[in-house]
């Protein structure tokens, strides 16, 4: 009896040390993965940006902060989040919220909202490309309805606000999908119960919007705007179609100084820089929409 | 069943693999030809089809600049060769010579010997030592395309094969005053030969020199010039890289770019179009001789296929095929045939009315500045860019700008090129 049970014992505890272990073994091949290719060129990069010619050094970093387009590229990298961003994160909760609505042909109109998503993002550029230059599709339109007399330039520098919407405007249709797409599967998670509950004491759609809907979202949201901040810091290929070398961003910068300039150290101490804002915008997002689980369903 | 089914395809998925790890040439005498040049997918496979016709068989693959310097660095140092053959600018091959990872072709300069390759040319392919490390392969340069709806607007008195750059100014502004659009261009865009018009061209016409001279009282005359100039210049430019594009599209009437970037609208249309010679300064007339060069590597897995193919890339015949499908000419003698096509004429005579003008100066493409091409490049688009673009004023700008200059000549060493004087030293920035 006593050595049955004593047997049991070790079985359990056997299958339980194999199911501690199980786990790790199963994600160690990601963990190998992420090591190799992920975890080693960064550290090779954050120790490439502090070298100069062979030496630890601050160089890289007074050479990328002294050059001409430093100070533009920060400022436009930063204007394009402060627009794209909100534009995206509302424009997708009104889509979103419209789709729930819909009784019939959900899955039509999601999908071809999605449609973009598909599209690499420098075909996305090159799309809007072809109806921003000046022979392009929009001057096409102007022209035929008589509202310009030739030829007009966009997208250059003596034309900066059009440059801007025109790369806003590419953003917008090209990432706002993803957005939604995460949205739309946090509204889904969202029980009907509280609706209907809500209905019971009278309470407007605007209230509801704002009492259920947007708390029971905040995880959804969270995720939202740190995967597409982050994007957005690195956009590079929309920019570089539309905009060329008249739109300079920290991702084009790090480009142009790894693949024309051949310095490699400014080009590491760009991507160190991305890395940092990027981590840093991910941090304040993660505390300002830290959503406790107790208000969770 | 789904065990069997899962056994099916991971069998099938085996099969695939064996097969496309099979298909792949893993020959180590494979006679690979790696080029900088001719990368437009049309160019490099006219280059399979056509040129390399009648060579032993070759791969032809193509890479940008900047990975190409890497790769070649990089099979150098590891000691396992996959390239036997390259093909690359004079420039661009400058930066393998010191790592030693070109081999000597004196013995491919013998077999060409017959074909009267200019000296000049050949001397370049020895970078300065003792024996031949590449053999001049085909030439091109940069002209102005004008198209003949612009000619009206020609200031009085000017002669469009002789133009200064007071009359393109002129030209320019006339242009725009009277049609409302400014139809000068430049390849200023991202992938733009600009910085090539800054420091062959426009540099050189004013001061003989591109760099000694960066800051003189001619370079503070010329950047004040050239930005009275900019304002008949479309704005587009900083996003021109071909510009054939914008010629095409007719956004532009006068432009400036490398030849083969012209190709495609001469060939469309020839009748539209002047090739001239680039303007004059007070200096002269000041352009800049692209010469692509054959080395073959250092340990080539076929050293003797490279070497038979320079042979066949030098035969007249393959030069003339050369020179109609893509627009570099010949560096051997070869009488360019009466029936090339008209595109082509037009810029066979451009070029050679460059060459031939009385106040013609020869610019080389920067020498001994090995990887600090690209940031040699950057201080006259910084330059232009603050200046002409930012309305810094000139004066502190190109102070500043010849402070970084002399911190890559520093860097490089780099002793004066023409027209620069001849320096013992490093070439100084005066």
């Amino acid at each position: 009896m006593q050595n049955m049970t004593q047997g049991a014992d070790a079985g359990h505890v056997a299958r339980k040390a194999r199911g501690d272990v199980l786990p790790y073994l199963l994600i160690a091949p990601a963990i190998l993965f992420l090591t190799l290719l992920f975890l080693v060129p960064l550290v090779q990069t954050i120790a490439l940006s502090f070298t100069t010619g062979g030496a630890w050094s601050l160089g890289n970093y007074a050479r990328m902060t002294g050059d001409l387009n430093f100070g533009v590229a920060i400022r436009n990298t930063f204007m394009l989040v402060i627009a794209v961003i909100p534009l995206q994160v509302a424009l997708a909760l009104g889509m979103g919220l419209m789709l729930q609505k819909l009784a019939r042909g959900r899955d039509i109109v999601l999908w071809i909202w999605t449609i973009p998503l598909g599209v690499s993002d420098l075909a996305a550029g090159l799309v809007w490309l072809a109806i921003l230059q000046n022979t392009g599709y929009l001057n096409s339109a102007l022209f035929k309805l008589g509202l310009i007399a030739g030829q007009t330039a966009w997208l250059n520098a003596e034309t900066p606000v059009t440059l801007f919407i025109g790369i806003v405007l590419a953003e917008m249709w090209r990432a706002t999908a993803i957005v939604l797409v995460i949205l739309v599967a946090g509204l889904q998670l969202i029980p009907k119960e509280f609706g209907e509950a809500a209905d019971i004491f009278g309470a407007t759609p605007w209230v509801k919007f704002r009492r259920i809907t947007l708390p029971l979202l905040k995880p959804s949201l969270q995720s939202a705007l740190i995967l597409r901040t982050v994007l957005a810091f690195e956009v590079f290929a929309v920019v570089y179609a539309l905009g060329g070398r008249n739109f300079p961003v920290l991702t084009g910068e790090a480009f142009v100084w790894q693949n024309e300039n051949q310095n490699y150290g400014v080009a590491a101490a760009y991507a160190v820089l991305i890395m940092a804002v990027s981590l840093a915008a991910t941090f304040i997002y993660l505390k300002a929409l830290r959503a406790r689980p107790e208000t969770q369903p | 069943m789904p065990t069997s089914w899962r056994m099916a395809l991971a069998a099938g998925f085996l099969a695939v693999t064996a097969a496309v790890t099979t298909a792949r040439p893993a020959k180590a005498e494979e006679l690979v030809f790696l080029s900088t040049q001719l990368r437009p997918i049309e160019e490099a496979q006219k280059v399979r089809d056509l040129l390399l016709k009648g060579a032993p068989k070759t791969t032809f693959i193509v890479d940008e600049p900047s990975p190409f310097t890497v790769r070649m660095q990089a099979e150098h140092t590891a000691g396992k060769h996959t390239v036997s053959l390259v093909g690359a600018l004079h420039g661009e091959l400058q930066p393998l010579v010191p790592i030693g990872a070109l081999d000597a072709v004196d013995d491919v300069a013998e077999a060409v010997k017959s074909r009267n390759i200019p000296a000049s040319l050949m001397e370049l392919g020895k970078f300065g030592g003792e024996h031949q490390l590449y053999i001049p392969w085909m030439q091109a340069t940069y002209v102005l395309v004008v198209k003949r709806d612009a000619l009206p607007y020609l200031p009085a008195g000017a002669d469009v094969n002789a133009l200064t750059y007071d009359q393109l100014a002129q030209w320019a502004k006339a242009i725009a005053d009277k049609t409302g659009q400014r139809r000068l261009g430049f390849p200023a865009g991202p992938k733009g030969l600009f910085a090539r018009f800054l420091q062959g061209y426009l540099y050189p016409s004013y001061t003989a020199s591109s760099v000694s001279e960066f800051r003189s009282a001619a370079a503070e005359a010329m950047w004040s010039d050239f930005k009275t100039l900019w304002a008949s210049v479309n704005p587009n430019s900083t996003s021109y890289d071909f510009m054939q594009d914008p010629l095409q599209a007719g956004e532009v009437w006068i432009a400036w770019d490398h030849i083969s970037r012209f190709k495609d609208a001469l060939q469309a249309t020839p009748e539209d179009y002047l090739v001239v010679p680039p303007p004059a300064g007070p200096k002269g007339r000041a352009y800049m001789p692209v010469i692509v060069g054959l080395g073959i590597v250092k340990g080539a897995p076929d050293r003797a296929g490279a070497a038979a193919v320079i042979q066949h890339l030098e035969k007249p015949e393959t030069q003339i095929l050369t020179a109609a499908e893509t627009g570099f000419f010949p560096v051997v003698e070869a009488k360019l045939p009466a029936d090339l096509s008209p595109g082509i004429k037009l810029l066979a005579e451009g070029i050679a009315r460059t060459q031939n003008a009385k106040d013609a100066l020869p610019v080389l493409l920067p020498v001994g500045i090995g990887d600090k091409g690209g940031e040699f490049n950057k201080v006259f688009t910084d330059t232009f860019q603050r200046i002409v673009l930012r309305g810094e004023p000139v004066r502190p700008t190109l102070d500043a700008e010849a402070a970084v200059m002399r911190d890559i000549i520093a860097t490089t060493k780099a002793p004066c090129w023409a027209p620069d004087k001849p320096s013992s030293g490093p070439c100084p920035v005066n």
